[in-house]
């Protein structure tokens, strides 16, 4: 058994050259490696390629906690059993879990595994290999909940639950109308659920056993429902491939090596009986989704608005943080003078996704060892707003600085010498020159962010670039989408470059 | 009351104001700048400030309205008085009176760009003074009007040519209702024929009884308005007295060398 394990991030369309470079590397590598198999059997196939994503996490393939260099999990298992029955070496390449589809369908990997649920929107692009898991949905709630046991009655009183986003979780909860906060990982639903943000957390069962029963915090409400089917994706026209690989999949089942494996990984039960039944075809009776225009345009029409909600608030928060700024870098004595460079400088300097970490996350945490309770457990918008608007202000400040450095000092003294106090001059004569020069820099920064907004969905905000996410991976109408998407975010932005122009024709009056 | 009316008669109020300098001393980075200066301007003087570049005439001008603070000495302007020291707390609002009482008009204009010719002149009477609008309004065209610019109003600054935006500058100044006037060398930064439309302005203004202090390098001009000449070297002055004796039987040769370059 040859599972040749190699972390190469494999672009879309590099297939041809990665491959080629495997080859290279074989070549190079294996002359003393374990390549002696592969020289005695002499023209071996070439190896396929299974596209996952390392870090979707237990127990479909995660980081072997005793060796980070080794990739465990029950998928691994059951790719190293196929490898075997099909007679084929296969390469495991990364890829971020949201783009498995895609890659498969372009071709691009010889097919994909990672608890990918069979649904009709993906068998419009994709071929799936005859099911090997039946999975089922777990909800999970604090140890201490006591208002609801399971999900009725937690639609009953109005909670929020978090899930996976494109998953059959997240649809369950979507069409049983109840509001669902969407992740990216399977780590920080539960975290969330644990510290109080969400009233309970819908995932896979398998995630659910891996993640939340180690956490003496929460607890299974009720047993597991509503079925579904993890298969293997393959391009449409890998019509032979299927054909083996579900006949070596009937193989492992029938003799009993899939069981053993799914009960090594604690996730053997009954539902698996299902499995001997099953063929790939029957799944399409599952609800079918028409995703048409009049479905997900207002959808994105809604979090287009999240975007201008979010973009306007924190932008207006760093205009509020940036002028004493500037207006302390130019003229406050120097300690204050140096407080303003210090956050200048770091908030320019740290990551924005590391903020907003921190402001969600980080602040949670300090809140609840400091003993004061919920007081800093920001809100999801919170954080997004406070962190954009903290980061904008240090770049804010800057160009205030600069804008009002610029106008002549002379003018100040006219000011003053017609009897102005400080604050007048500054409000009526300088800052109007300096918005001139303001304006336009200011107006790419308000654009610049309304395109950062996109970085709030890893805090679980779902606004315009997170919905069009969501809407093509369910939909699969990647360009369609997309156009829609770029087009609501020109309509956004194309009017602030005319409003600025406007602005500044008006103010600029007789100094341009 | 007419605005050709009010023109025609005397300036705000009548009368000039008392400017009184006593022992004023300042240094800028160690290098002392004035030396310790007296000088007592009667009410409605007309003073021209002259003497070689780098004499002090400027910074001793920038003092009397506190825009230069100065390290010891005293300023009196009217009731105003200012200490030495920065230009914070007391200090701060004594400048702020005495700029009501003294205006100043400067080499470069200083004009607001972003406003009009008539909104640059309504500018401070509108929020320091907070006159009415409209009062505000009538009263800059009636000083645009005497400085024979009331068909550029609504001109900005940049439109204007390096005269009519002194004249303007003066305008600004006046309506405040300023019972003095500091010109710091306020024609050298215009061409030759552009001066005198600013100058005839000024001569204007010295008929309505006006204290003009003036650092200029006019010397006809000093010869023909002004009341008393100053002559400001290293510091300290070393000629004080009307233009006939201080232009033409200078008592220092410091002031005769100056004169002689001056007016070849």
């Amino acid at each position: 058994m040859r599972v040749r394990w190699r972390h190469v991030l494999c672009p879309i369309g590099a297939r041809r050259v990665s491959r080629a470079l495997s080859n290279f590397l074989l070549a190079a590598a294996g002359i003393a490696a374990a390549s002696g198999a592969t020289l005695a059997h002499g023209a071996t196939p070439p190896p396929l390629l299974w596209a996952t994503d390392a870090e979707g996490g237990a127990p479909y393939i995660f980081k072997d906690p005793k060796n980070p260099n080794r990739d465990i999990g029950f998928e691994v298992d059951i790719v190293r059993e196929l490898e075997r029955e099909i007679q084929r070496p296969i390469e495991m390449r990364q890829y971020a879990y949201s783009s498995l589809i895609l890659g498969v369908q372009r071709g691009d990997c010889d097919f994909a595994m990672n608890g990918l649920e069979v649904t009709p929107d993906r068998k419009e692009k994709v071929l799936f290999s005859r099911p090997y898991y039946v999975f089922m949905e777990q909800l999970v709630v604090r140890r201490d909940e006591g208002r609801f046991g399971d999900l009725e009655g937690c639609r009953k009183i109005g909670c929020r639950v978090g899930t996976l986003e494109d998953t059959a979780a997240d649809r369950l909860l979507k069409a049983q109308g109840i509001e669902d906060v969407m992740y990216d990982g399977v780590v920080e639903p539960y975290r969330d659920l644990a510290l109080g943000r969400v009233d309970a957390v819908l995932l896979d069962l398998p995630i659910a056993v891996s993640y939340a029963r180690p956490n003496p915090a929460l607890r299974f409400a009720g047993p597991p429902f509503a079925r579904g089917y993890y298969a293997i994706a393959l391009p449409k026209e890998s019509v032979a491939l299927k054909a083996e690989i579900d006949a070596a999949l009937d193989r492992m089942l029938a003799d009993g090596r899939l069981r053993r494996i799914y009960e090594a990984w604690g996730m053997w039960n009954e539902a698996q009986e299902d499995l001997v039944q099953s063929r790939g075809d029957d799944i399409l009776a599952e609800s079918r989704r028409e995703w048409t225009i009049g479905r997900y345009a207002p959808l994105l029409f809604r979090s287009a608005v999240m975007t201008v909600f979010i973009a306007v608030l924190s932008f207006g928060l760093a205009i509020l943080i940036a002028l004493p700024l500037a207006l302390a870098r130019l003229y406050a004595p120097a300690p204050l003078r140096w407080l303003a460079v210090g956050y200048v400088e770091f908030f320019r300097g740290i990551p924005v996704l590391l903020l907003l970490y921190v402001l969600y996350y980080g602040l949670a945490d300090l809140s609840a060892a400091s003993g004061l309770g919920a007081s800093l457990r920001l809100q999801p918008l919170q954080a997004a707003i406070l962190g954009l608007g903290l980061n904008y202000a240090a770049y804010e400040a800057e160009i205030y600085r600069a804008g009002i450095g610029a106008v002549p000092h002379g003018q100040w003294e006219a000011a003053a010498s017609l009897g102005m106090t400080g604050f007048l001059a500054f409000r009526r004569i300088i800052l109007p020159q300096a918005i001139r020069t303001i304006l336009p820099p200011m107006t790419s920064d308000f654009v610049a962010l309304f395109k950062d907004t996109s970085i709030v969905s890893t805090i679980a905000v779902v606004e315009l670039s997170k919905q069009y996410q969501i809407l093509s991976k369910s939909s699969m109408k990647y360009l369609e989408i997309g156009l829609l998407t770029a087009a609501l975010y020109l309509l956004m932005s194309l009017p602030l470059g005319w409003v600025s122009r406007r602005l500044e024709a008006i103010w600029g009056r007789g100094i341009l | 009351m007419s605005a050709a009316a009010r023109a025609a008669g005397a300036g705000p109020d009548g009368a000039g104001i008392e400017v009184r300098v006593e022992s004023l001393r300042k240094s800028f980075a160690g290098r002392q700048v004035l030396g310790g200066v007296d000088v007592a301007i009667p009410a409605g003087a007309t003073v021209a400030l002259i003497g070689p570049s780098g004499g002090g005439k400027s910074t001793l001008l920038r003092c009397l309205n506190g825009l230069t603070a100065f390290d010891s000495g005293l300023v009196r302007v009217g009731p105003g008085v200012l200490m030495p020291g920065p230009m914070t707390g007391e200090n701060a609002s004594s400048a702020r009176d005495i700029r009501k009482l003294l205006g100043m008009i400067f080499q470069d204009f200083q004009l607001f760009p972003h406003l009009t010719a008539v909104e640059n002149i309504m500018e401070a009477p509108l929020r320091v003074l907070r006159v009415p609008r409209e009062s505000a309004r009538s009263e800059a065209e009636r000083l645009l009007d005497r400085v024979g610019l009331l068909d550029r109003a609504s001109s900005y600054p940049r439109q204007l040519s390096g005269g009519q935006k002194q004249r303007v500058a003066i305008a600004r100044a006046l309506a405040m209702s300023p019972r003095g006037l500091l010109c710091d060398e306020i024609t050298s930064a215009l061409d030759p024929e552009l001066k005198g439309e600013v100058l005839s302005v000024l001569e204007g203004l010295k008929r309505e009884g006006i204290t003009l202090i003036m650092v200029t390098h006019e010397i006809g001009f000093a010869r023909r308005a002004a009341d008393r000449v100053l002559v400001l070297e290293s510091g300290a002055i070393i000629e004080d007295g009307p233009p006939a004796e201080v232009l033409d039987h200078p008592r220092t040769a410091r002031t005769r060398q100056f004169l002689s370059r001056i007016l070849i």
